[in-house]
């Protein structure tokens, strides 16, 4: 058999093989990379930033629940800035394509935190976060109303050159109409789905067992929720989809493939194996070795046929 | 990649100390870093995705074979765990987190336990070869373990309970006051404590009173054990701090006590 390829491209960012980090999970890649080789991933997609750090949320952040977990971190994390000067060098160093996630509190936020991460070198792309479901009220308007939506992407669109990731939420009615508005607006892709909005009660304290009451759900438990969003949403546009949802091996990824990804994310996952990445990329390999599978790319929405 | 903070381990025995309490001991099959006192483990109890994600666990004790773990029995993961046989094998993650900061020469370290904080301490007390004052509470008699063996590294030991089933009656906060007001002649003490938050607290609270250096070892809700995901903040004078990374052992007065 030729050589299997493995190349992605979002926009015109290549990647090397589909398997990225899902962001919030990973850190800002430091902390995996006695675990993983990080030459070895698609992308690093780093904690969500924005120009001010954040402080996040009152513990407990996180909850198990059956085969998932409930976070409520709150978007903490250290500023562009400091990302910049302490993260950014370290993460040089691999050949990987660095995505910066990152989210605003309002359009010109948005669009501000987009303008400065352009032109860093070694950024190589995008995420916005429009969909994080532990932000006060109002905010999720960003990810839940396409008139929004369609705005601060296309504010965002204006400001940076950078392959630009729409992240979407799947606490919508029809996501493929979030979908088409990111992507009229100008992005070159979207990935989803972020976590799903929920809630655990302790039953001893008869309170909820977030601090925050409400987090996101993610793990396993919403894999068949996201290849659903995943094969809804490749209907709807003509972006590559990046999908995410509960990923655990390398058959799972196969199968957000064959919805319509292009690419995958890995979340959760870390936390219950630190070496899942590159052993998820020797899954989908394996997959296409047993298949006769010669490029990733023929995979992607297999499923719609016939 | 290889790594010699992710390694497998087989259990040698799994020893009930009383209903629901264990004393885990693993043999390390893959080559594992030196732990030190304080730190911890995640430990992964199913090979499933219920439960999901790893158990934190104290360092108990390094044996020459590989590490000791002190658990309760608490929930769905510690009760697979209780099944667990010799045999079997776990991957581990870890030596994770800062353990205890070493004290001087001429520093006297007081140790103290509450409950199943005795699983932290247990190998500070080891390492400090009988140059440790050690306060150990519990609620009940049943509830205080391997006293034999803290018999053979300790320098002093006092035992308390609530009820007074066994040593003092009441808590070792109440065991700090009466050992600071009336000894006198010890030379720059320094406290190292594990237990519920409640006994931290109030021992952060003694220690400024006397203004005594005290250092906490905590716990909190944990999913990645190695600083990525931001869910085991605790909240301190400078922001909110990671358990798994900055701690899980603090300085007490750096910690913002809830009530």
């Amino acid at each position: 058999m030729a050589a299997m390829k493995l190349e992605v491209h979002i926009g015109k960012l290549k990647l090397k093989n589909p398997v990225m980090t899902a962001s919030g999970t990973f850190g800002y890649g430091e902390e995996y990379s006695e675990f993983v080789d990080l030459n070895r991933l698609g992308a690093v997609v780093v904690k969500g930033l924005s120009l001010e750090p954040k402080q996040g949320n009152p513990p407990p952040r996180v909850v198990e629940t059956a085969s998932g977990m409930l976070n409520a971190i709150g978007l903490q994390n250290i500023g562009i800035e400091r990302f910049i000067s302490e993260k950014m060098p370290f993460l040089r160093r691999y050949d990987t394509a660095v995505i910066v996630n990152f989210f605003g509190d309002s359009v010109d936020e948005y669009a501000a935190a987009a303008e400065r991460l352009s032109g860093v070198d070694g950024i190589h792309g995008l995420e916005m976060n429009i969909s994080c479901p532990n932000k006060q009220e109002g905010w999720c308007i960003f990810g839940t109303d396409p008139k929004v939506t369609a705005r601060v992407v296309g504010e965002v669109r204006k400001r940076t050159s950078l392959p630009l990731i729409v992240k979407l939420s799947p606490n919508v009615t029809d996501i493929s109409l979030m979908a088409r508005a990111a992507e009229d607006a100008g992005a070159d892709a979207v990935s989803l789905i972020n976590t799903l909005t929920g809630m655990a009660i302790d039953i001893r304290t008869k309170k909820p067992r977030l601090a925050n009451r409400t987090g996101g759900l993610s793990g396993p438990a919403v894999k068949p929720v996201a290849i659903r969003m995943v094969y809804e949403v490749f209907r709807a546009v003509k972006v590559p989809i990046i999908g995410m949802g509960g990923i655990m091996s390398g058959d799972d990824a196969v199968e957000f493939l064959l919805a319509g990804a292009s690419a995958v994310a890995v979340g959760t996952a870390n936390f219950v194996d630190p070496g899942a990445t590159t052993a998820i990329l020797d899954g989908i390999i394996d997959y296409m070795e047993k298949e006769g599978t010669g490029e990733i790319g023929s995979l992607t929405g297999t499923a719609h046929a016939g | 990649m290889s790594s010699s903070r992710y390694f497998r381990a087989e259990i040698r025995e799994n020893r009930p100390l009383n209903g629901n309490h264990n004393l885990l001991t693993l043999a390390n099959l893959d080559p594992m870093r030196e732990p030190q006192p304080g730190q911890f483990y995640m430990l992964q109890v199913s090979k499933g995705s219920d439960p999901l994600l790893k158990r934190a666990f104290s360092l108990f004790r390094r044996t020459p074979e590989g590490i000791q773990i002190l658990y309760r029995i608490k929930g769905k993961g510690t009760s697979i765990l209780r099944d667990m046989k010799e045999g079997a094998a776990l991957d581990l993650l870890g030596p994770l987190g800062n353990g205890y900061p070493m004290p001087s020469d001429d520093q006297s370290p007081l140790v103290i336990a509450g409950g199943i904080g005795i699983a932290s301490v247990f190998s500070l007390v080891e390492k400090l070869s009988k140059k440790a004052f050690v306060f150990y509470g519990a609620r009940l008699e049943e509830e205080l373990f391997m006293t034999d063996e803290l018999g053979k590294i300790y320098k002093e030991l006092v035992v308390c309970t609530d009820d007074g089933s066994c040593g003092v009656r009441g808590t070792v906060v109440d065991v700090l006051h009466d050992f600071v007001k009336n000894r006198d002649g010890i030379q720059r003490p320094v406290i190292y404590a594990c237990g519920p938050h409640v006994m931290l607290a109030a021992i952060a609270k003694a220690a400024e009173a006397y203004s005594i250096k005290a250092y906490a070892s905590l716990e909190e809700h944990m999913a990645c054990g190695v600083g990525a995901c931001l869910g085991c903040a605790v909240k301190t004078t400078s922001g909110y701090k990671r358990v798994c990374k900055e701690g899980p052992v603090f300085d007490s007065q750096e910690i913002v006590w809830q009530p």
